[in-house]
């Protein structure tokens, strides 16, 4: 069973971030990367199950800038078998990065394909989905727990006000929640071997695919901030604050 | 061309949330549609027709869509918009139709703006990224507009007063796709944590899933649900369905009590837009004083029993 791990190369999660001076982008200039942590979690099940003998191989993909060979070399020192990039400066977009996976995923003949359930930079949570739709498979979304068997998977997804069990079918894609492992950290001498191991790169065009963006971005703009502050200095004095002041309890 | 909205519903009525997107649908000025899928869903078919606002409802039956899997749900959702020549597809983000949307949007080959909180245009939407940090504006240039709301974001439109007509239509041929082999509701008599008016949520300093029942005691007394931070979901004191955050439930209760929650970014970005937030914390530099209208410095341990005995 071939899987195929999609990484995403965002803004490491302590970076506060600012739009651009103009409003018309958000301002990564000089700030720290990081791979996505869904995608994260996604990498490490996939490599225990490349541990466990349950996944013949695994594949990660990222699609992005040519920076995104850090992130993929991450992934490597893992445990990740090869790495591929579809190199593009430009911004894509959801839409177009699943069917950039579905092209990859057709090319190496991926039985699963796994991700994180959202990226912690646009938050949109919707690519798993979508190349799940295009592919015409199974899906199933920010997983918690997952029993991979021979001809598909039980995945538990949390619900509102509970939980639920999956059967997916293979092939399947599947996106993960934070809680479903704790990632490993790579050891110094699988990072160095890392460092030296080749990154596959190919093109949108090479896979046929037009990343053109279906959303123009209007404005960016800092959200407006709470202010609060407000101290009280013992029981008493909050629930009168909250009686009289604020009245929400009666 | 009119717009569809997916309902979410449990055969009997419409969640809370499928009426602040009719809310949210109702504002792109065209006739608003209710597509209620299931395998006994008159019921909710019935209460989605006595929606105020609602022009038309789609009733969509089959064994198969009993369970509601996203890959069903999926097929005939874009049946019904293929039939309807849609200009707007709506939803709540919230599981079904975060689960639901973005495969109907691919299939449609449009781009699905996710986690909607203003409609400026027809085609220009808000909406948070970076954990709520930044606001984008964005405008979709795609024919069909594939759109999921945030649902505090849209005061949701009244359950009963309308009589709307009810129309079956077809559900797309079973997909053989995933299938549910149990599902578990941890109902309780509670408000559900993403619609109550009051929170009580905890963070890792409850040190035990046994010190969790302190706050459902302040919860039941305040009529509230109660939620946690992540470092307190995965210290498992409590199950994941309770996390409020960036990657969990966002909620705006009218009254916030946060406690023993130092307030990381990821779980400011569930909880901000609430209407009172109370803080309870020992460490008076924890950001989360600096959101919160009334912080209280203090052991957890000794003011939640003295709160709790104060409002008995």
């Amino acid at each position: 069973m071939n899987v195929l791990v999609a990484l995403k190369r965002v803004v490491d999660a302590e970076v506060s971030v600012r739009p651009t001076a103009d409003g018309s982008a958000v301002d990564t200039a000089n700030v720290r990367m990081a791979m996505n942590p869904f995608d994260e979690v996604a990498l490490e099940e996939a490599v225990r199950w490349k541990e466990h003998a349950l996944a013949t191989e695994v594949v990660v993909v990222s699609c992005g800038p040519s920076a995104c060979q850090d992130t993929l070399r991450t992934a490597l020192a893992f445990g990740a078998d090869r790495a591929v990039l579809v190199q593009a400066d430009a911004d894509l977009q959801p839409l177009a990065v699943a069917k950039l996976l579905k092209a990859v995923a057709e090319r190496e003949g991926s039985g699963i394909i796994v991700c994180g359930k959202q990226a912690i930079d646009d938050d949109s949570g919707q690519t798993g989905q979508m190349l799940a739709a295009l592919l015409g498979w199974s899906q199933a979304v920010a997983a918690a727990k997952v029993e991979l068997g021979g001809d598909g998977a039980l995945v538990t997804q949390e619900i509102d006000g509970g939980a639920e069990v999956l059967q997916l079918p293979l092939p399947f894609v599947l996106t993960v929640d934070l809680h479903l492992n704790h990632p490993r950290y790579p050891s110094l001498p699988n990072v160095l071997k890392a460092k030296k191991r080749p990154v596959e790169v190919l093109l949108p065009a090479d896979l046929g695919v037009d990343v053109a963006p279906r959303l123009a971005t209007v404005r960016i703009a800092e959200a407006p901030r709470r202010r609060g502050g407000g101290r009280v200095a013992d029981v008493s004095e909050l629930l009168s604050k909250l009686r009289d002041e604020a009245r929400v309890i009666p | 061309m009119a717009t569809l909205v997916l309902a979410e519903h449990d055969n009997r009525a419409l969640t809370p949330a499928t009426r602040s997107a009719v809310a949210a649908a109702m504002s792109f000025g065209a006739d608003v549609h209710v597509l209620v899928t299931g395998a006994d869903c008159a019921t909710a078919a019935g209460a989605a027709a006595g929606v105020p606002g609602v022009v038309k409802v789609l009733q969509a039956q089959a064994s198969y869509l009993a369970d509601q899997t996203a890959e069903n749900v999926a097929a005939t959702l874009l049946a019904a918009v293929r039939a309807g020549g849609y200009s707007h597809l709506v939803a709540p983000a919230a599981g079904l139709g975060r689960a639901v949307l973005p495969r109907v949007a691919a299939a449609l080959d449009v781009e699905q703006v996710a986690d909607v909180v203003a409609i400026e245009a027809p085609d220009t939407f808000v909406r948070p990224i970076y954990a709520g940090a930044l606001l984008a504006t964005v405008q979709s240039r795609d024919p069909v507009k594939v759109v999921t709301v945030r649902p505090i974001a849209f005061e949701p439109v009244p359950a009963a007063g309308g009589t709307a007509p009810i129309e079956s239509v077809p559900a797309a041929a079973d997909t053989g796709l995933s299938r549910v082999v149990t599902r578990e509701s941890s109902r309780s008599d509670r408000p559900d944590l993403a619609s109550a008016r009051v929170v009580v949520a905890g963070g890792r300093a409850l040190g035990s899933a046994e010190n969790f029942k302190l706050l459902d005691a302040l919860a039941a007394r305040l009529g509230g649900a109660v939620g946690a931070s992540r470092a307190a979901v995965d210290a498992g004191y409590v199950g994941n369905n309770l996390q409020i955050g960036q990657s969990g439930k966002i909620v705006s209760p009218d009254l916030y009590v946060a406690v023993g929650i130092s307030g990381a970014v990821q779980h400011i970005a569930g909880m901000k837009d609430s209407k009172v937030i109370v803080a309870i914390n020992r460490d008076p530099e924890a950001p989360i004083f600096q959101l919160a209208d009334y912080g209280l410095v203090g052991d957890l341990f000794e003011v939640v029993p003295a709160l709790l005995a104060a409002l008995d």
